[in-house]
């Protein structure tokens, strides 16, 4: 059983992503989540706006079904298979994130710094989580899809589109890590 | 019933997002600061086994369950759609530690906040289909 409650090596991890990846083509399906977000704009009237959205949004339940499969997996991960919210990280990591104002790094999962419930309910708190999912939502659609979709589906596939995107994806992650998260905390 | 597949294969994407730690904020934050191997390790084994998967279906070797050929449909090209909307989503990703999929598998942790970016993320593709015509792609 500690295999399994222990966290969980990359070289763990990697092989059931291709496995799942690998699943959902034998079914059919495309390895892709931010699509899920536009079948939520149609299934939300987003088409009475924009014809973009106009689509038969049912072709799409298997993903939607999988979203919910996904939600229930990280329920059964974190409250039956998690002894511990800690997570192991460089130390460099945590002095680097003390410098920059989110203390404790790794004794909890998640920053409260940003993901606490105070921190929602503030104005800039708020406003952060708001924009930072603006971005994502709209650069994935944009791009034409997100780390699964490109990261995992395109670089397997040799496309030069996902390549592109991935060294995107990279110099917006690294802006934001390097640049911009110093002067938000 | 058919729909039951998928619920199980999300069951498990959950439960590896979790159990790999890729779900956490600080995974991502130390992987853009190249602190640690974890995230590169993931995406890089992830990939070299897709290649070999794209490399059975390519030959046909496997079908789907039906019987069916499977052709992987390249993504669309285009020098800005793909680097500005990968750039956006870049600055979204490191600042949210979370992409789509991870998202959703923080609703099952019972990370409330996450919800508001999951809001912000269909704001974010809904104002992409209002403006898509207006931006290069």
């Amino acid at each position: 059983m500690e295999f399994i409650t222990q966290p969980w090596a990359w070289y763990v991890a990697g092989p059931v992503i291709a496995l799942i990846m690998f699943l959902l083509f034998y079914f059919g399906e495309r390895f892709g989540m931010s699509s899920n977000l536009e079948t939520f704009c149609s299934i939300g009237g987003a088409g009475k706006f924009v014809d973009y959205f106009k689509i038969d949004w049912k072709q799409n339940k298997w993903n939607l079904i999988f979203v919910a499969g996904s939600i229930v997996g990280g329920f059964i991960a974190s409250y039956w298979l998690s002894p511990s919210d800690a997570v192991m990280l460089n130390p460099q990591t945590v002095q680097d994130l003390a410098d920059i104002g989110i203390a404790n790094a790794g004794q909890t999962y998640l920053p409260d710094e940003i993901f606490s419930i105070d921190t929602m309910l503030s104005i800039k708190g708020f406003f952060i989580l708001l924009i930072a999912g603006i971005m994502v939502g709209f650069g994935a659609r944009w791009a034409g899809g997100c780390t699964s979709g490109h990261a995992i589906v395109g670089l397997s596939n040799l496309e030069l589109p996902s390549l592109i995107s991935v060294i995107g994806f990279f110099i917006g992650g690294l802006v934001m890590t390097w640049l911009i998260l110093p002067l938000i905390f | 019933m058919k729909y039951i597949k998928f619920f199980i294969i999300g069951i498990l994407f959950g439960i590896v997002m979790s159990k790999a730690e890729i779900i956490s904020w600080y995974r991502i934050y130390e992987m853009f600061k190249f602190q640690s191997f974890h995230m590169y390790g993931i995406i890089g084994s992830a990939v070299m086994l897709g290649m070999i998967s794209m490399f059975f279906f390519r030959k046909k070797l496997v079908k789907t369950f039906e019987g069916n050929e499977i052709h992987v449909k390249p993504k669309k090209l285009g020098m800005y759609r793909n680097l500005l909307g990968g750039i956006l989503f870049g600055l979204g990703w490191a600042l949210a530690g979370a992409c789509p999929g991870p998202m959703f598998v923080l609703v099952g942790k019972g990370v409330v906040s996450i919800l508001v970016v999951i809001f912000g993320a269909t704001l974010g593709a809904f104002l992409y289909g209002l403006s898509k015509d207006k931006i290069p792609h």
